[in-house]
């Protein structure tokens, strides 16, 4: 069977599963009752002056019967006493001392930043997560994602940090930003050891409709939150893969957060470069239980591959998310679909027709749509809207013989370069007539 | 022991006839709609006779809209809640949802459809309202299902309405001949009194028009008249000893259950002739009542029985026995019914013949005939120009639902013979447009 342990930026645990510095790690109670589960890390709730928290908390998107799909927060770091958190975290290494507690600081001076520092490596801790990341509340107070937002002040804290450090560092950054390589870099720049990322995206998830104000509703009124879950897992990946492909930050070890719930998550942010996980809304949604089924889908999928570590796969995704001018052109997939599994929704038919490129059909006197190949320019929506699973594939027509990019095209002065250019890609592409569009009126 | 107790009380009667389609709660309803596809000129749709936009609806309800979903609901039917709870939607929308082709249980559509309309019904929400007073009168002869929808429809296009109704209570067979099981008499007459108190059409109980002076009156006070009769007593079989007390006729005898509940002494022994949906219901109703046995009588084949297979298996596995290729030739008895004489049937060369020598009797306290209702020739014969069709049935327009005499309009089961309340529901309002247009052209 596959060796799960890590050893993340000096920081070992028994396996990438660490829960992100959130609620659930608000106590030793919870740290310790997810170890048991089998969770390999935890990240502490984020350790600075105690704030006050107010009621009404959460909110979340719930999409059709899916609770939870999008998940936001406005609570604000922990509200514990220092020390009570500081004893925790003893007693935590005291009972499971192969596990990796990391503790998250948020504070504002240098001088605050050397103290806690001190204090949770006298408590026992096994590495320090810097939370540049909160977009709510704390940012108010020039903290978090502030801090985040600002390169030039995050490499400085960073370097008050690394000053006095003796147990490694991760920097901790907010998704709110244009470029994640500006932070990112800055961090690096600044010494840290490794990068974590996301923290939670500035968002409101809704509105009470009666109350006129944002969820969640605080006497009426709201603010905006840290959305996470599900729903932000794509733009993590996407920003994980920023760092991990960029030549200054890549050998920096990089614990991947957003969104993760299952084994399949969990794959996706190491194959882009993150050699952690860090989890919140499916552990907030479901328990400590869910890290069962993330283990055993990564030990399935490492046996199945071959792999005895994960460091045997960490970034492999990497060499193949390249930039769009180096896809091929020549590449061509054309819809299939199965008749024997159809079941007659047609929406794969109106999903194309309404919202793609009007390339399947339904025969007269039947419900079973039909691809008009010539049309069919794979774009995969079809496969994507069909509630049957394995009834419309994409399959591939081309041979595989020839390769165009529009980089080699650029090269070769062959793109389109004035607006009525002969070379355009949709020029003799089937479009039906405008006028068709009211066809059922006749 | 028989699969149910005889009910003593009102609520032993509700357990025995509990709702076969229960009002889903908001959980159900929330799971329930999310399951909904949306799919394209969907076959819910199409499949429901009154074209109702059920994924409409279902995306309504899903998105906490339940008064908009009544809307869409009762926007194609009139009477949505009734229809939502007694259409046989095994056949009709469920049956068509794309779900079935992948073994896929398909969406409950008709208890999402009752939550809709349920909760407008409950909460009295004022949906629609009378158009504008346009001075024109229309009669109704019937307050059965067609009538009720043609008149909420003439309502709405500003015409006065009175409907004449020979019984004490509206909406017809949807009050006296449902199963209780599918349909309580409180839903019925509440969805009446929500659609009268809106839209205001009158109707007049203990009125039966029975003469051409009652006619003749109508016609002279009002612009056009409707007929929902729908059809007449159960039929007599014309066999020896059908006079026998305990000989009753399905619908007859489904009428005195609605009415009376539990006040009705069903025996322990009991025959239900017929193989039609009707039949089904009879022996559902018996074996719920208490009766030791009953046997449902057909005299072809289980395949070839006019019943819908899922209406079959709820009186099977409401305690009912079947007897195939069998035809009753005597009622026997002599104060009383105390069995039925059997011959066996056999099909040759698809003519149905007695097997010679094979008659046997079964014993019953109880005969309920459910072998089709009589159709309402004597009270036609009273309209001039009235034409009737070979099945004894008003000829109509299709579209217009306009008979032969042009002053009259008629829909439901006095022209079709005999169909589901959802299609008299569809009639009824397709006649009111049919009257709207000869009004004003």
């Amino acid at each position: 069977m596959a060796d799960l342990s890590i050893d993340f930026a000096g920081i070992k645990s028994p396996n990438p599963f660490w829960l992100a510095s959130a609620p659930p790690t608000n106590s030793g109670y919870q740290i310790m009752k997810a170890f048991e589960a089998g969770w390999g890390g935890a990240v502490w709730k984020t350790l600075g002056v105690p704030v006050i928290n107010v009621s009404s908390r959460y909110a979340s998107i719930n999409y059709r019967d899916t609770r939870m799909a999008g998940f936001t927060n406005i609570e604000l770091i922990t509200d514990r006493p220092l020390a009570d958190n500081l004893r925790e975290i003893s007693e935590v290494k005291k009972y499971f001392p192969d596990h990796a507690v990391i503790a998250s600081l948020m504070v504002e001076t240098k001088e605050q930043w050397h103290q806690i520092i001190k204090d949770v490596e006298n408590a026992g801790a096994d590495g320090i997560e810097l939370n540049f990341g909160c977009p709510h509340g704390m940012c108010e107070r020039g903290m978090g994602s502030a801090v985040g937002q600002e390169p030039a002040v995050l490499k400085t804290i960073v370097e008050w940090v690394m000053e006095v450090a003796q147990i490694p560092v991760i920097t901790k950054l907010t998704p709110n930003i244009s470029h994640i390589v500006d932070p990112g870099l800055a961090a690096v720049q600044g010494g840290t050891d490794a990068l974590s990322l996301v923290n939670t995206f500035k968002s409101i998830v809704g509105l009470d409709l009666d109350a006129y104000a944002p969820y969640p509703v605080v006497d009426g009124k709201g603010t905006n939150g840290g959305y996470c879950g599900p729903a932000v897992k794509p733009i993590a990946l996407e920003m994980v893969k920023e760092l991990a492909k960029h030549p200054e930050i890549q050998k920096t070890p990089i614990s991947g957060i957003g969104g993760i719930e299952n084994w399949r998550d969990v794959v996706e942010f190491i194959l882009l470069g993150a050699s952690s996980v860090q989890v919140c809304t499916a552990a907030m949604h479901y328990g400590f239980g869910i890290v069962r089924e993330m283990e055993a889908g990564l030990l399935q999928f490492m046996d199945e591959k071959g792999y005895n570590t994960i460091y045997d796969f960490v970034g492999k995704a990497l060499p193949n998310v390249t930039e769009w001018k180096h896809l091929n052109m020549k590449h061509k997939v054309v819809a299939e679909i199965n008749k024997d599994k159809c079941i007659g929704c047609d929406l794969c038919y109106i999903a194309c027709d309404d919202g793609a490129h009007q390339a399947i059909r339904i025969p007269d006197g039947t419900r079973i749509p039909e691809v008009i190949d010539e049309n069919c320019v794979g774009c995969n929506l079809c496969s994507l809207v069909c509630p049957v699973e394995e009834c419309i594939t994409m399959e591939k027509r081309d041979d595989g013989s020839q390769h165009l990019t529009w980089d080699e095209r650029t090269a070769a002065g062959n793109i389109p370069t004035t607006f009525n250019d002969d070379l355009a890609g949709g020029k003799g592409h089937y479009v039906p007539d405008p006028a068709d569009a009211l066809k059922h009126r006749s | 022991m028989a699969e149910y107790r005889r009910p003593k009380t009102a609520e032993e009667f509700e357990q025995n006839f509990a709702q076969k389609k229960p009002l889903m709660n908001d959980t159900q309803a929330y799971y329930e709609s999310s399951r909904c596809l949306f799919c394209y000129d969907a076959p819910c749709v199409q499949a429901c006779p009154t074209g109702i936009d059920i994924p409409l609806f279902i995306k309504q309800i899903n998105t906490g809209n339940k008064t908009g979903a009544a809307a869409t609901i009762f926007d194609a039917n009139w009477l949505g809640n009734a229809c939502g709870k007694i259409c046989p939607t095994e056949t009709l929308c469920e049956g068509a949802c794309v779900y079935n082709h992948q073994e896929v249980p398909p969406i409950q559509i008709g208890r999402l459809q009752n939550f809709a309309t349920d909760s407008v019904i409950k909460e009295d929400k004022t949906l629609f309202k009378p158009g504008p007073s346009n001075g024109k009168k229309v009669a109704m002869i019937g307050a059965g299902p067609a009538s009720l929808a043609c008149a909420c429809e003439l309502r709405v296009l500003g015409y006065e309405v009175d409907i004449f109704e020979a019984k004490d209570k509206p909406s017809g067979l949807t009050v006296y001949g449902i199963a209780p099981y599918k349909i309580t008499n409180e839903e019925v007459l509440d969805e009446v009194a929500y659609l009268q108190k809106q839209l205001g059409f009158q109707v007049h109980y203990g009125q039966s028009v029975t003469s051409r002076e009652k006619i003749k009156e109508l016609e002279d006070e009002y612009d056009a008249l409707f007929i929902g009769v729908g059809l007449g007593p159960t039929r007599a079989l014309r066999l020896p000893g059908e006079e026998l007390p305990g000989v009753v006729g399905a619908v007859e005898f489904i009428e005195e259950l609605r009415m009376k509940h539990e006040a009705v002494t069903v025996p322990n022994m009991v025959v239900v002739i017929g193989g039609g949906n009707t039949a089904m219901d009879a022996a559902s109703e018996a074996s719920r009542m208490g009766a030791e046995v009953t046997f449902l009588a057909y005299r072809r084949s289980k395949e070839e029985m006019g019943a819908y297979g899922f209406e079959y298996k709820l009186a099977v596995s409401s305690g009912a026995k079947g007897l195939f290729n069998v035809s009753p030739v005597e009622i026997v008895g002599e104060e009383h019914v105390r069995g039925v004489k059997f011959i066996c049937t056999e099909s040759v060369d698809g003519k149905l013949q007695n097997k010679e020598g094979s008659e046997f009797v079964v014993d019953c306290d109880m005969v309920i005939k459910a072998t089709g209702q009589a159709k309402q020739g004597s009270f036609f014969a009273l309209i001039d120009d009235l034409k009737i069709n070979d099945w004894n049935c008003i000829e109509v327009n299709q579209e217009t639902y306009q008979t032969s005499n042009p002053r009259y309009f008629a829909g439901g089961d006095a022209v079709n013979g005999g169909a589901e309340v959802v299609n008299a529901a569809f009639e009824g309002k397709r006649a009111a447009l049919g009257i709207h247009e000869w009004i004003n052209q």
